[in-house]
């Protein structure tokens, strides 16, 4: 995970700077991962064949190889994807982020380039280079847990970038957390552990794989119950309510007023 | 009709009552002196009663909504339908506020139709002021009136917030929070007054009840005192019309109260209330459940105050970084206090703006009849410069949804907004003043020479000329109908000295009035008409001559 | 004043009261335009065809039935949709009794502007204003009753009664004031302690569980309380409100600590306070790659890597930092309490008490 950060931090700073980031990256993928990781439970390991892994490079020599390198070892474009994980790549490429597009603040959802099977496979492949996390369990994506607790987790946790809604919210310089509310429950899980973009990474240790359940539990119900009051206008709090009250409300009630003042014929 | 038939009958039972109460309050009386009082009609006119009537729907479901909450900063356990707050710990005020909403039929719709009003009430009330404003409404003798109707304005800014703050909910506790935070920049007292208004440390557990106090007794009754005073000078003053033939400072032309606006204001009444009820039955305001209950470590994106108090928040975001300095041991927080002491005096500004324009003109008559904007050229474009001040602010406040939704960096939009804040409202000013000079020469050239009537005619020596149709002398006087200023100089006064306020005063009355377009006169007009009719008789002379 | 303060304003309806008034730098147009008067009328439909009015007079009568049927209807479904545990019954609750009482309002409303509007009469009515001060007479006998009663009190005369009396106006309001001391205390140092204290573990908020180094991955972010502080306590929510912290892993090589902190961070991970120092919203938004903390509120930017320095906003100040380091189990620990007041400038903040 600590690799992706390169790509943009190259972006941002000086050849020198990044040279140290690189190293310091690469010192840190080398010795200290697995033992600062080991909060992250090894214990979801899907079950990779070589044949997948071999169709996954395949597919990650042409598709993936001219910016990550052909043994995913990160160029100046690029950062490594050793160490990333499964879940990484699955989170990446099947919300279309990846393969990216012209350089922005950060990668945008676009339509998906893979099929379900070549997006195993890459993910396998990369997987298969170094501990990283993994695609979660199923079974902590039923959104069967505690609403309540997952509500209060994410008030905590997420509402601040993606607001308490689920709406999104903006960052610095160009990039924002995106809205939440057509996101898949192993989407979401995926970003909390591998930490995309400029998201942080909320390891096992920080927020339980059953928490995770939780706040995927509360996203599912706001997903799927529109608000009992009308109209959501976004989510998006006092500024649209103060246009709707500015443009609706008082517009409409200006034009009955023109009609009110204006002399019948 | 068949109701006249029918009225001798009813007349006797009315005629009682009629009785009855004139015999106790003198009604009679009443109903002589205001039954047919005129009342001009125009739709800008209906705005001030727009926020008049929100205000009226304010109380009655603002009444209803007290029956079911309680501003108690006691934790309790939340044990009601809302699933995902479940066993959640919060105030009782907030649990009051969601059993409002899940567990009292119309109680969601009450609470909506309370908020969309809010919001309705003091956006009434700020387009109400630029109507008066922009057509000069507040001169003499209206001076205090606008007083009057600006302190309203700020008393509905103070309770919006005060009800805002009140479900206790995340987004209006960090609304709280950053008051305390700012009351805390105030030099000397600032940690004093914070703890005074809290009872101690923030939170703390008093701060709901009484925001709950001044919301539902102090401000409302402070509002329908003002409220009251405003009316009351409405009825003395009488209320102004818009100039043009048969419209003067002299008199006053529209329909009686009776019946023609008793029934248009009191069915306007309904309107107003059967908007605001269709609004908030098919839109959300303020959907208190997503936000949870308060504490002071989480925060939502995109927290933001109601839109009246967005400009203020505004102004704290556009602050620059750096402005906070010390003095010896001392921390003066000037990002705290400029944008504080700016909105301040840009409100007092706007106070005092009718004490000024006064004190320039020296014009001491009364003014009844409203200018059209154009005609005052310079209070227009002051206008259009105060209304581009409070817009950047207020768009301040939303810098992040406008970065995420045009797909910008926060951080330049800021910067954007920071430089808009000096530019647009110069840029304003000077865009708007030109504007309403070309609108006025338009006028004038109309005024003397005619409407174009798209009739060309070659005259015998060649010469292609349109013809003007002169206008109608009604349509004529309303573009000749205003008052004419021109800048003075500074005179000495009786000592023989020119004082500084003379000087002042002459400074201001060359930014005012030189540049300015006299109304067209009559002989300007006359010599206009005489010319046309010359060349008309050249044209069916040459007509004649063809045949 | 001006050559044109003595002219009268002639170009409106003769004879004024105004001249009595300076018109300032109002210039005196003697040659405009003539007022030709009110517009003439333009007669309505409803008053020149029967049929019209007829038309108008039902669809008056038709609004107002239409409302009595939404108030009607609104009473129905006050019965028909009650409230349950499924919350769409709160939506259908809301809209149907809406969507009637809207009815029942807007019915009234069109109804009897409709009724003014084309059956009314429609003439307007020009009547003389006066001007707002009152005649002289009034004026005259209005000082006579002010001169009386001065002339009966003696309030001018008798100058003690009336400096003694401004005296008790002046002090009267002075208890009432003092009255509202009692609402709050002295704040005191109350503002310069928060609950960190040597040795407190660090805990995740909300569930207190606490931290060990080890949890802490690069990249993460935790949100702290002290341990030991629960819904339990008195002052709660009033102590999160000033112990609320961010925990964060960085690689050790890229934090940049001024000499004296250098002990202050453990293995990369580093404390801070997450009350801005603007004016106290929760700065919780961290971006991993830059390393950036922003204030959601009013957008301030932190470098967490650079002590929390203010990169952007309005803030001034750096986040205080909280000095860190781990217990003989692993478990994460202050070093001490915040060495500074955290959360939102003050005027005395820096003054050692």
């Amino acid at each position: 995970m600590n690799q992706l950060r390169r790509r943009i931090n190259g972006m941002r700073r000086s050849p020198k700077a990044l040279g140290i980031v690189m190293f310091a990256g690469l010192l840190v993928v080398g010795t200290g991962y697995t033992t600062v990781s080991a909060a992250v439970s090894p214990d979801r390991e899907v079950v990779r064949t070589q044949e997948q892994i071999d169709l996954g490079k395949k597919i990650f020599l042409a598709n993936c190889a001219s910016c990550h390198g052909k043994n995913a070892e990160g160029t100046v474009n690029a950062p490594s994807l050793i160490g990333v994980g499964e879940a990484s790549v699955d989170f990446q490429v099947s919300t279309g982020r990846m393969p990216g597009a012209a350089s922005g603040p950060q990668l945008e959802v676009k339509p998906v380039q893979f099929t379900l099977e070549e997006i195993d496979a890459m993910a396998a492949y990369v997987g298969s280079l170094a501990d990283g996390p993994s695609i979660p369990d199923a079974a902590y994506l039923q959104a069967n847990g505690n609403a309540s607790s997952g509500g209060e987790l994410f008030r905590i946790n997420c509402a601040m970038c993606h607001n308490a809604a689920g709406a999104g919210g903006a960052l610095t310089e160009g990039k924002y957390a995106p809205q939440l509310m057509g996101s898949s429950a192993k989407t979401i899980y995926e970003a909390m552990i591998t930490g995309p973009q400029n998201m942080p990474v909320f390891n096992d240790a920080n927020i339980t794989p059953e928490q995770k359940n939780d706040i995927i539990t509360y996203l599912t119900y706001l997903q799927n119950n529109s608000s009992v009051g009308g109209e959501e206008l976004g989510s998006l709090g006092p500024v649209s309510e103060g246009l709707l009250a500015w443009l609706g409300l008082l517009g409409l009630l200006v034009i009955i007023a023109v009609w009110l003042a204006a002399k019948s014929n | 009709m068949s109701i006249m038939k029918e009225a001798p009958k009813k007349n006797t039972f009315l005629a009682g009552t009629a009785n009855y109460v004139d015999e106790r309050v003198g009604a009679s009386g009443i109903l002589k002196e205001f039954g047919r009082k005129i009342f001009p009609d125009h739709w800008s006119f209906m705005l001030g009663e727009v926020a008049m009537y929100s205000f009226f729907v304010l109380l009655l479901s603002g009444t209803f909504l007290t029956f079911f909450y309680d501003p108690s900063m006691a934790m309790v356990r939340y044990d009601g339908v809302y699933a995902p707050l479940k066993d959640a710990l919060m105030s009782k005020a907030y649990e009051t506020s969601l059993n409002i909403t899940f567990e009292v039929r119309g109680g969601l719709l009450m609470r909506q139709v309370h908020h969309w009003s809010a919001l309705l009430f003091v956006a009434a009330a700020g387009l109400h002021m630029l109507r008066v404003f922009f057509t000069g409404a507040f001169r003499k003798p209206r001076e205090l009136n606008w007083v009057v109707g600006f302190v309203l304005f700020v008393l509905g800014m103070a309770a919006g917030f005060t009800g805002y703050s009140l479900p206790d909910d995340l987004l209006s506790g960090n609304g709280l929070r950053i008051i305390d935070g700012m009351i805390k920049g105030v030099p000397f007292i600032g940690t004093g007054i914070s703890s005074l208004l809290f009872g101690g440390e923030f939170p703390g557990h008093v701060v709901i009840g009484r925001l709950y106090a001044l919301h539902i007794m102090l401000i409302p009754a402070l509002i329908l005192v003002f409220l009251a005073i405003h009316l009351f000078m409405l009825i003395i003053h009488k209320h102004t019309h818009y100039s043009g033939p048969g419209k003067s400072d002299t008199n006053i032309v529209g329909y009686p109260l009776m019946p023609v606006y008793v029934a248009k204001a009191g069915g306007f009444f309904f309107i107003v209330f059967g908007v605001i009820m269709v609004i908030s039955t098919f839109f959300t305001i303020n959907p208190i459940w997503n936000y949870g209950g308060y504490d002071p470590s989480p925060v939502s994106a995109g927290t933001q105050p109601d839109w009246y108090i967005g400009w203020l928040d505004g102004a704290l975001r556009l602050a620059p970084t750096g402005l906070e300095f010390m003095i010896g041991d001392y921390t003066v927080s000037m990002n705290i206090l400029l944008p504080l002491v700016i909105s301040l005096v840009f409100l007092a500004l706007v106070a005092i703006y009718p004490f000024i324009e006064n004190w320039v003109t020296g014009d001491k008559r009364e003014h009844h009849a409203l200018d059209r904007p154009r005609n005052a050229p310079t209070r227009t474009a002051i206008g259009a410069a105060g209304v581009m001040f409070y817009a950047v602010l207020w768009a301040g406040a939303s810098t992040d949804l406008i970065a995420t939704h045009f797909k910008m960096s926060l951080n330049q939009v800021l910067l954007a907004m920071q430089i808009s804040l000096i530019l647009l409202p110069i840029a304003a000013f000077y865009v708007t003043k030109r504007v309403c000079l070309s609108l006025q020469r338009k006028d004038k050239e109309i005024a003397i020479h005619g409407r174009e009537s798209g009739r060309i005619v070659r005259l015998p020596h060649g010469e292609y000329i349109e013809v003007h149709e002169p206008l109608d002398p009604h349509d004529l006087y309303k573009l000749v109908d205003y008052k004419d200023y021109k800048p003075t100089v500074a005179r000495p006064n009786a000592q023989g000295k020119i004082t500084v306020a003379a000087r002042m005063r002459a400074s201001l009355s060359k930014f005012y009035f030189q540049d300015r377009i006299t109304p067209a006169t009559k002989t300007e007009i006359a010599e206009a008409t005489h010319h046309a009719h010359e060349i008309e008789a050249q044209v069916q002379k040459a007509i004649e001559s063809d045949k | 004043m001006t050559e044109n303060s003595k002219e009268v304003e002639l170009n409106k309806s003769g004879s004024t009261p105004e001249h009595e008034y300076d018109a300032g730098l109002r210039v005196a147009n003697l040659d405009a335009v003539a007022d030709p008067g009110l517009e003439p009328h333009r007669v309505r439909m409803t008053d020149k065809s029967v049929k019209h009015e007829k038309a108008a007079v039902r669809q008056v009568a038709l609004l107002f039935t239409l409302s009595m049927l939404g108030s009607a209807f609104a009473l129905w479904a006050y019965f028909t949709f009650p409230l349950s545990e499924d919350l769409s019954s709160v939506r259908l609750n809301t809209m149907y009794l809406g969507i009637g009482m809207t009815l029942g309002l807007m019915g009234i409303g069109i109804g009897a502007v409709h009724w003014a509007k084309t059956l009314m009469p429609d003439n307007e009515v020009s009547e003389e204003r006066h001007l707002t001060r009152g005649t002289d007479e009034k004026r005259a006998a209005a000082i006579e009753i002010l001169a009386a009663a001065n002339q009966e009190s003696g309030f001018t005369r008798r100058k003690l009664i009336r400096r003694t009396l401004y005296g008790s106006l002046a002090l009267f309001p002075l208890p009432g004031i003092i009255l509202f001391a009692d609402l709050g205390p002295n704040p005191g140092d109350s503002l310069r302690h928060t609950f960190w204290k040597k040795g407190t573990r660090l805990a995740k908020d909300p569930t207190g569980i606490e931290i060990k180094a080890s949890d802490v991955t690069l990249g993460s972010v935790f949100q702290v309380i002290p341990a030991g502080l629960n819904p339990e306590n008195k002052e709660y929510l009033e102590e999160k409100a000033k112990a609320a912290v961010l925990l964060v892993r960085v690689d050790p090589s890229e934090l940049n600590e001024t000499e004296e902190r250098k002990g202050w961070s453990y293995q990369g991970i580093v404390a801070y306070s997450k009350i801005c120092t603007h004016v106290g919203c929760p700065v919780a938004l961290y971006e991993q790659h830059t390393h950036h903390l922003l204030c959601p509120c009013h957008q301030s930017t932190f470098d967490l890597v650079n002590g929390c320095k203010v990169v952007f906003g309005p803030a001034a100040r750096p986040l205080p930092q909280l000095p860190i380091t781990v217990d003989s189990e692993g478990y994460l620990i202050a070093q001490s309490d915040f060495l500074e007041p955290v959360g939102p400038s003050f005027w005395d903040r820096s003054v050692k008490s």
